[in-house]
């Protein structure tokens, strides 16, 4: 699969917030450096997973992607439409061809819009629908399209549970046809039982539509499952990048290491022979990130370089890239 | 894990409802089971499957009304909980039984000092002077792995990370020695690397103090680094009871298949579609009739529409609530 044509290509894109000080003469105090630099492409139709814990910046990195926020710095490329810091692009477009799933199927749903509101919004805001009759069926195919009966279009989100409304949401992102979904935890929220249900619905339409999906998850299990490709962030930058099977069986990053020995096994004997990695500490604050590599402060085998060389990105064999000092050049 | 005494706590036909506007939530529906001294016992199952309800029923924590006790006993050292009084209770949470829940930035009050949440706890059960109680906060927090512990009694909750809030809350639960640890889904809101120092600190406490812990979660890959025993619940029944090695090397309830087949795991290649389970848990305002999986199961048969299988033996110290023996239909669907 990575020999095909990237549908998207992230080149140094960089997201900082700024922290400002004060209660009344606001002074900007420093930046939040939430995505710092990270660069990876997608090929078409396939799956990337970009996984990290809480505050490394991987929910920033995917809205950065569909310029829900704006860059920083970077330049993003969808379907051969660029985006770059400081140029007009055709926005409208862009956001036709790209979708989001996110994380909350509470919070992402307006409660008082009816199910055929939410899902016809980006019909209506792109124009593809000629009648009433037309976006009816449309919304009716949708709705379908990801197991939801269409005599449920009048209602309200408040009526539907976790995992439907993670179906409306589905729908909703699926309506204009876009080429690629940035998936933001789409399951996190739901119960293992429905988990199952909607990562199989994902992968239904990925087959049936051709679509390219990035993948944001901190369940590293389900990310090996559903992904082809696999990102490991840190601190906003990305540490490791492989395809899912060298990934999980070959980790080279130390953070990656202990980050997958972390990941609970259901299975009691499996669990008890297997050396577990226990970080200490927690992850240091974006604002003030560590000098040289990021994870140095925690790191187990790192050397003094660390405290000060910034690690390069180096592939370490076909396809598999990592940046860290001490495993590229020990 | 020793099995010839009398268990610790021993719950017997407990039934817990509430009566709300919309009608009577049918939460817990008649659970039984015993737990150990020194034993690990975790308690799994997805939200709303009564897991939560059955633990805050056990420490008197159900508010009354809307909540109702229907039925049940609760025996813990020869004393039946559910009859205690409120008094008689505010002793023994915290003195005998302690519990730790699942958001750690919640159940701390974020205008206190972490140094006077702790030291408030030991100064009401164990009467100590203000001095000697913030000595032995110190020690408590050294203990679960906090570091410069005395130069932090000052700072609020905000001033600590997820996982440093989950020390303290464990500190807090351990201050009286309880006999009885309840955590209620203690890792749920931290991520994995926190989890496992989390864990890893439990497992350490439990060695050393000897503790006896229930454990709820709803995290199947937890249990098994963790657990002696597991219960499974769903639907505020309990459907199958078993040693940690039997119960996943050999689940026998189709919904306890159904859950493990449903997981993916992250140390093995992908080689088939995640087994899905149709349909959504059932609505606990309707009065459970026949098997409440029902609608659900892959397995089932008439009789499972019209009567709720008990819970029954199998094998030594496994139990389960079927009907079907699934163990003769299916082999190697996992």
């Amino acid at each position: 699969m990575a020999e095909a044509q990237p549908l998207v290509v992230v080149e140094n894109l960089k997201k900082y917030f700024p922290v400002s000080s004060g209660l009344v003469f606001q002074k900007k105090a420093g930046s939040v450096k939430a995505v710092d630099g990270i660069s990876f492409s997608i090929a078409k139709g396939e799956t990337l997973g970009l996984v990290g814990e809480s505050g490394c910046g991987k929910t920033t990195a995917g809205r950065t992607i569909l310029n829900l926020y704006p860059p920083t710095a970077g330049k993003i490329t969808i379907d051969d439409q660029e985006l770059s810091t400081g140029s007009k692009p055709d926005l409208k477009e862009f956001r036709r061809k790209t979708a989001m799933i996110f994380q909350d199927p509470y919070a992402s749903l307006n409660p008082r819009w009816t199910v055929s509101a939410i899902v016809s919004e980006p019909l209506r805001v792109h124009k593809l629908f000629k009648s009433e009759k037309e976006r009816t069926e449309r919304v009716n195919h949708l709705l379908n399209l990801v197991g939801l009966s269409s005599r449920l279009i009048n209602r309200f989100p408040h009526e539907f549970s976790g995992g439907q409304r993670q179906r409306i949401g589905v729908a909703r992102a699926l309506a204009s046809d876009p080429l690629f979904i940035v998936c933001d935890e789409p399951i996190s929220a739901l119960d293992v039982s429905i988990q199952a249900q909607v990562v199989n619905l994902l992968e239904d339409l990925q087959d049936q539509f051709g679509l390219t999906y990035l993948f944001i998850a901190h369940d590293l299990s389900m990310v090996r499952h559903i992904c082809d490709r696999v990102a490991v962030m840190y601190l906003g930058v990305i540490v490791e990048l492989a395809e899912r099977n060298e990934l999980y069986e070959n980790p080279l990053h130390p953070y990656s290491q202990a980050l997958l020995s972390a990941v609970p096994i259901p299975d009691p004997k499996r669990d008890r022979e297997r050396r577990r990695i226990i970080l200490s500490g927690d992850v240091p604050s974006p604002i003030n990130p560590p000098s040289g590599c990021r994870f140095h402060p925690r790191c187990q085998v790192g050397t003094e370089r660390c405290n000060s060389d910034d690690p390069q990105w180096n592939e370490a064999s076909p396809g598999h890239w990592i940046a860290c000092n001490a495993i590229t050049n020990p | 894990m020793n099995n010839n005494s009398a268990p610790l706590l021993q719950v017997e036909n407990l039934r817990t409802h509430f009566h709300i506007p919309e009608g009577t939530v049918f939460a817990v529906n008649g659970i039984s089971f015993n737990i150990n001294e020194g034993e690990t016992l975790a308690v799994v199952g997805e939200s709303g499957c009564g897991k939560s309800v059955t633990m805050l029923s056990i420490l008197g924590l159900i508010p009354i009304p809307p909540g109702e006790i229907v039925t049940g006993k609760a025996i813990f050292r020869d004393k039946d909980l559910i009859k205690l009084s409120e008094s008689e209770f505010e002793h023994l949470r915290g003195d005998e039984v302690a519990m730790v829940f699942q958001d750690p930035m919640t159940s701390l009050n974020p205008v206190l000092t972490i140094g006077k949440q702790i030291t408030e706890t030991l100064r009401t059960h164990l009467g100590l002077t203000q001095d000697a109680a913030e000595q032995r906060a110190v020690e408590l927090l050294e203990r679960v792995g906090i570091p410069e512990a005395a130069s932090r009694l000052g700072n609020y909750p905000h001033q600590f990370s997820g996982g440093m809030r989950q020390r303290v809350m464990i500190a807090i639960a351990l201050s009286c020695n309880p006999s009885l640890l309840i955590a209620d889904e203690p890792t749920t809101a931290l991520d994995v690397t926190i989890q496992a120092q989390i864990v890893e600190l439990v497992l350490h406490l439990r060695e050393q103090l000897h503790m006896t812990i229930i454990w709820i979660t709803h995290d199947l890959g937890v249990v098994a680094g963790l657990a002696d025993r597991v219960i499974v619940m769903y639907a505020g029944f309990i459907v199958e009871e078993a040693h940690v090695d039997d119960l996943y090397e050999n689940p026998r309830h189709p919904y306890t298949l159904a859950l493990l087949g449903a997981l993916p795991r992250v140390d093995r290649r992908r080689d088939h579609r995640l087994n899905s389970i149709p349909g959504a848990p059932p609505n606990l305002l309707v009065e459970p009739q026949g098997c409440p999986f029902a609608p659900r199961c892959t397995y089932v048969i008439d009789r499972c529409w019209a009567e709720n299988p008990t819970l029954v033996p199998i094998a030594p110290e496994h139990k389960m609530a079927c009907w079907v023996d699934t163990s003769t239909i299916m082999t190697g669907s996992r």
